[in-house]
């Protein structure tokens, strides 16, 4: 397997409206490697969700290229797994029925994809719930199984589009930790888009600030932290936690 | 909880409730009762010419007689058959052209003013150039009750579509859908609920062009015994008619009523 997942190459991107055009990105640079947890922070609007609209397909940027696994972007592949801001289960749908989702658009639905899903939903305590109906679950349940309907395509690399930001304080906690987890677990390559810098420092390796609109790389920050499990709760508590938060909140350079 | 006997406070709290139920069902049976004893009276001392005004005991008078010689099933079920076949096929045409607008923003903006139009449009001015280009039989019945519900679909559904959640659209987009999945994965599941709202709407409205279309054909169903009952001046007949109707188009709403609890019941 290629080290670079990801390669992000002069990448500009405009946006065109009745009222103007608006450039969100300006020749970003960027490269991914395989297996890490890459956060992405930026001021509001400075174009980060634009950037994974880009990874993933769904928007072709204006110049420049991007590679996944060395093959150009060409439209939505099932490599790149997305994951939106809330959970956006179907409410007609049973757990079960909505994890197969993207098995059943892309036509892969067999009895081993079946099966797959089916272990991910008992290996991530979904197992009695498969066939409930998604308001019959928690917030962090339904947030796991979103994630299990993501990882059922089996992609390599997986877009967090601030997934946490719908759950309350607590909870949101509890799931970065738990999706955390099984992002490790299945060995996945996983960029995180966020708001809030301590929920990066925590859960990635690599932190990537952003300027103002239009996009550039910043700075990028390799996370070193001193603790025994290298887990998001207990990395809150590591000595150079609050080091990183504070130089990553300068360089936001926030202004209220 | 409930297991647990309940206080003192919280009985007295269920009992005002329970009064409360009562004493809504109570008042409206009563005005029911109120209202039909009333009139008997009021035709029985002459307070009121019964030939004009008919009276309930007439009223069943005459619904006996309809039903001995069976005439009130073949008019009742045929108004009834129009009116389901009417607001089925507007109801589902609507959507079919619903399901074109939305694939086609183009055609939508091309047509919204149309379509506005025709929404103001009252449909049974139509009624007459039906009659004269379809006939007076029963397909202008129902082509009339097609044409009062059939925009009125559209306009709703068309709406239901557009305001189907973009984020959702956005995940099937991720996923690799392409535009027939979205409709049939997302869109369509999800506008469920709003096209059974239409199809209650529809069932009155679709009723309005069945009777509109039985006074014109003049051949058979409720729309016709009124016409003909107010044209011969039998004031029995017509207000039978009416109560008849009353009662169908109820039944008619229940029915989709029930079927809109069934359908959304795993929402």
């Amino acid at each position: 397997m290629v080290d670079k997942v990801v390669e992000i190459k002069n990448v500009s991107m405009n946006y065109h409206t009745l009222s103007g055009e608006t450039q969100a990105i300006r020749n970003l640079s960027l490269d991914i490697n395989n297996g890490e947890t890459v956060s992405i922070v930026g001021p509001s609007g400075c174009g980060k969700s634009t950037l994974l609209s880009l990874i993933s397909g769904i928007l072709k940027p204006t110049s420049g290229s991007i590679l996944v696994n060395g093959e150009p972007v060409a439209g939505p592949s099932s490599n790149v797994g997305y994951m939106l801001q809330k959970d956006h289960l179907f409410g007609w749908r049973t757990i079960i029925k909505n994890a197969t989702l993207g098995l059943e658009i892309q036509k892969k639905l067999t009895k081993d994809s079946q099966a797959y899903v089916e272990h991910l939903l008992d290996e991530y305590g979904l197992a009695d719930f498969k066939h409930h109906y998604p308001k019959q679950l928690s917030g962090g349940m339904r947030q796991r199984a979103a994630l299990i309907r993501t990882l059922a395509t089996n992609p390599d690399i997986l877009l967090l589009d601030e997934p946490f930001s719908a759950l309350d304080y607590q909870t949101r906690l509890a799931i970065s930790e738990e999706i955390w987890l099984i992002i490790k677990k299945e060995r996945k390559t996983a960029i995180l888009v966020t708001h809030d810098i301590s929920e990066a420092v925590a859960c990635s390796e690599r932190i990537i600030v952003l300027t103002n609109r239009p996009a550039e790389v910043k700075n990028i920050h390799e996370i070193y932290l001193t603790c025994d499990k290298r887990t998001p709760i207990s990395c809150r508590e590591a000595p150079e936690f609050r080091h990183y938060f504070n130089k990553i909140w300068k360089e936001l350079d926030v202004h209220v | 909880m409930s297991k647990v006997e309940a206080s003192k406070e919280h009985q007295i709290y269920l009992q005002k409730h329970k009064i409360r139920k009562t004493s809504i069902a109570v008042s409206q049976i009563s005005i029911f009762i109120a209202f039909f004893a009333l009139w008997e009276i009021a035709a029985y001392f002459k307070w009121i010419d019964p030939f004009i005004m008919s009276q309930p005991s007439r009223v069943v008078k005459t619904v006996v007689s309809l039903t001995s010689d069976g005439s009130i099933f073949l008019h009742t079920g045929i108004t009834v058959l129009e009116t389901i076949i009417g607001f089925l096929s507007g109801t589902i045409l609507g959507t079919v052209i619903a399901i074109i607008l939305w694939w086609s923003d183009f055609v939508a903006k091309v047509l919204d003013p149309y379509l506005v139009v025709l929404n103001a449009l009252p449909k049974t001015a139509l009624g007459p150039i039906i009659l004269v280009w379809i006939g007076g039989t029963t397909s202008s019945i129902i082509v009339m009750a097609l044409l009062t519900s059939i925009i009125v679909t559209i306009l709703n559904v068309y709406l239901a579509f557009k305001s189907c959640d973009e984020d959702k659209v956005k995940l099937l987009t991720t996923l690799g859908a392409v535009k027939l999945q979205i409709l049939s994965k997302v869109v369509l599941p999800s506008s469920i609920p709003a096209i059974i709202s239409v199809l209650k709407i529809n069932v009155g409205l679709s009723l309005v062009g069945v009777i509109v279309g039985e006074f014109l054909v003049s051949r058979a169903g409720l729309g016709y015994l009124i016409i003909y009952g107010g044209q011969v001046f039998k004031m029995d007949l017509v207000m039978t008619s009416v109560l008849i109707l009353a009662v169908a188009a109820a039944l008619m709403y229940l029915s989709v009523n029930w079927l809109e609890k069934k359908l959304t019941k795993m929402r």
